[in-house]
């Protein structure tokens, strides 16, 4: 089966995407964001790409899709560049299995 | 810690015999498999470091061309050049099995177009150009670094799990087993003891009972 790609933020930042084939959906606010987010989720996008400025609003929500295989929700630095919220999750996945970030 | 009221019975003991030598074994595997997971996990966790270090940096490079692009350009005319991009991209999903953990993989087709720039350069900026060729470039590692990130996310929650079954097993059920164990072989040693003191006492009697009878017939 064939999945797709969607990127998700404001407008300026997810723009460019377009160029590469993604789907591009704009959300700004955390009500829209977390909407487009489930619909996303449901309509079968395997990745989505999600804008940390975005997703610090959302933050509860992208945690709903952590443990399920699919989608995978990458963060990814906006227009106003990046919040270190990413780094910061995988940071994060160190300490749940090991106790201890241990690559700080 | 374990005195939890057991039967004192030799089939209860072997049952519970048992157990323990199985949840030795199962605190064994587990071990071995938690300590094999925390490898692979940190093969992929620092690969995935490395590509999000990377990615993130060449993304705000592109978005700042981008910016550029946008304050050259009127906002119609940016907006009208990447409507109808050249190519879409399909999706391929497979799964891998690491450590009976399902993690998934991505390939991807793109459909070719000539080119990946979706408008003629006669209305649009350089810089435009530029972001647009950084970011088709960047395509494989952005579905590389999803594919790490899903992968360390997965594997992060199971080796979570994992490490809590150990644990209960070596801290709780493990000592409770051996516990009840001790208990019951106690118990039974207790009873073997009472029985043969019984036993000597009753032979005591029974020959004290015989010399007195002996006796009085004399």
């Amino acid at each position: 089966m064939a999945y797709k790609i969607a990127v998700l933020g404001e407008r300026e930042s997810v723009l460019a995407y377009k160029t590469l084939g993604f789907e591009v959906r704009e959300a700004e606010e955390e009500e829209t964001g977390a909407k487009e987010l489930h619909a996303l989720a449901k309509e079968g996008f395997a990745v989505i790409y999600i804008t940390e400025q975005l997703a610090c609003r959302v933050e509860s929500e992208i945690a709903k899709y952590k443990d399920s295989p699919l989608p995978a929700i990458i963060l990814i630095p906006g227009k106003t560049g990046s919040l270190g919220i990413g780094m910061k999750n995988v940071h994060a996945a160190v300490e749940r299995a090991v106790g201890a970030d241990i690559l700080a | 810690m374990g005195m939890i009221n057991v039967n004192p019975t030799r089939m209860e003991l072997k049952r519970l015999k048992t157990r323990l030598t199985t949840a030795r074994r199962g605190h064994k595997l587990l071990k071995d498999k938690r300590d094999e997971m925390m490898k692979r996990f940190l093969d992929i966790v620092r690969e995935n470091l490395e590509l999000r270090r990377e990615v993130e940096k060449a993304l705000v490079l592109a978005n700042r061309g981008f910016a550029v692009a946008s304050a050259v350009m009127s906002s119609e005319v940016l907006e009208q050049s990447l409507m109808f991009p050249t190519k879409t991209v399909e999706l391929e999903v497979s799964y891998k099995n690491i450590m009976s953990v399902d993690v998934p993989e991505f390939s991807f087709a793109e459909s070719d177009g000539q080119t990946i720039y979706p408008y003629g350069y006669a209305m649009t900026s350089g810089e435009l150009d530029d972001a647009v060729d950084g970011l088709s470039r960047l395509m494989p590692k952005l579905l590389r670094l999803a594919e790490t990130e899903k992968s360390a996310q997965l594997l992060a929650q199971e080796i979570e799990k994992t490490r809590r079954r150990v644990n209960a097993l070596e801290y709780v059920m493990i000592p409770d087993l051996a516990d009840k164990i001790k208990e019951i072989t106690m118990k039974l040693d207790e009873n073997e003891r009472g029985n043969l003191t019984r036993l000597m006492k009753v032979k005591d009697m029974m020959i004290k009972e015989q010399f007195e009878k002996s006796e009085n017939a004399v």
